[in-house]
């Protein structure tokens, strides 16, 4: 273990080099969120699975998790490994949707990303910037229990503002999450060839209580953004392809 | 699980301020040595704890979860936090993680006190 796992801290995360294919939206010049800087009660989620019968040890399956973390996300759910991979500091882009109805509704979409604040073997986390749907910190980490190593993520956070909360607490925020971390969890899992474990989940509720002076963090908010951003994106790429076609 | 490498010493300085001395790691495995300190220190109605990390060797982002856990507790009994003893490196990772913005980092013990006295944050 080295201090050297851990991020310098920045006032206003900067975004270095962009990985092909990611929308750099909502990270540059955000500020990090922290747990203290959200709106919605704290909740610690813990999700784990056990690697039954796999000889890997807790590093070598943190190291591969690293190495293809894109490829554990469900579907529709887009992360972008950092260019230099996943080091302290680095920034993970990700675009998502979350559907009120799976499969029938099309889903609200975010462009945004995360920063990698702690890396080390067998651990690494990440802090949202302002804006993200929530307001701290998610931790992968993998460690052996009686002789069995364990993947676990775990999220320590508030949902960063009153119109996220309601959608987290009302139209399916919360299920979104757990399909997701019980997907990425059970996609790793295969990917060690482990396909009848299940997840395990622990909810603590740390703080009940709702944060109204952080109501203001709704100015940032990347889903109501990317609403009207992911659209322009689109119309200005397809006018630059259209361009170059032209000058060919 | 990796074995608890923390020790942490509750000291009563009156009827309303403890100090926590930190010894070793704070980790995951730290949680129960350190909310168990908590309520110790709170036992008596203390209305501030003060965190002493010159015994401080390491701490990774689950001792900074241990620490949101602590602070969102004091909070919720309306006790002031402070810390005195962290070395350059972990008051970076305090301003990293914002925690500082709600756990007030002195210089020495007495200046923690002082403030601690004086109900400043």
């Amino acid at each position: 273990m080295s201090k050297q796992n851990w991020a310098r801290p920045v006032r206003r995360m900067t975004v270095g080099a962009v990985p092909d294919g990611a929308l750099n939206m909502n990270v540059e010049g955000r500020e990090p969120a922290s747990p203290l800087q959200g709106f919605g009660p704290l909740w610690q989620r813990t999700f784990r699975i056990r690697l039954r019968g796999v000889p890997a040890t807790p590093a070598e399956v943190m190291s591969v998790w690293k190495a293809e973390f894109p490829s554990f996300q469900p579907a529709g759910n887009r992360f972008h490994a950092p260019v230099a991979g996943v080091q302290a500091g680095e920034i993970i882009f990700l675009e998502s949707a979350i559907s009120i109805v799976p499969g029938r509704l099309p889903g609200v979409p975010i462009a945004s990303g995360v920063r990698v604040v702690y890396v080390d073997d067998v651990c690494f986390t990440i802090m949202t910037p302002q804006g993200f749907p929530e307001a701290g910190f998610n931790t992968f980490s993998t460690f052996a229990e009686d002789g069995v190593t364990w993947a676990q993520v775990q999220t320590m956070a508030r949902t960063s503002d009153p119109i996220i909360e309601f959608g987290y607490r009302f139209m399916g925020g919360f299920r979104f999450q757990r399909e997701t971390w019980t997907h990425v969890l059970t996609a790793l899992a295969a990917r060690f060839g482990v396909l009848d474990e299940q997840v395990e989940l622990n909810d603590r509720c740390v703080d009940p209580r709702l944060q109204w002076k952080e109501t203001k963090n709704l100015w940032h908010n990347a889903m109501l953004r990317s609403m009207v951003q992911l659209p322009l994106h689109a119309v200005a790429r397809g006018r630059g392809r259209a361009h170059g076609r032209r000058k060919k | 699980m990796p074995e608890v490498t923390i020790a942490m010493n509750v000291r009563p300085v009156n009827s309303a301020i403890s100090v926590i001395d930190i010894e070793g790691e704070v980790t995951a495995v730290a949680e129960n040595v350190m909310m168990e300190a908590y309520s110790e220190a709170s036992a008596n109605g203390a209305r501030a704890i003060v965190l002493n990390f010159s015994g401080l060797e390491y701490m990774n982002s689950s001792g900074i979860g241990l620490l949101v856990t602590m602070l969102i507790r004091a909070q919720r009994q309306k006790q002031q936090l402070l810390a005195y003893g962290l070395d350059e490196h972990y008051q970076q990772i305090f301003e990293l993680t914002r925690l500082n913005e709600a756990i007030a980092i002195y210089g020495s013990e007495a200046e923690a006190l002082t403030a601690a006295r004086n109900g400043r944050r």
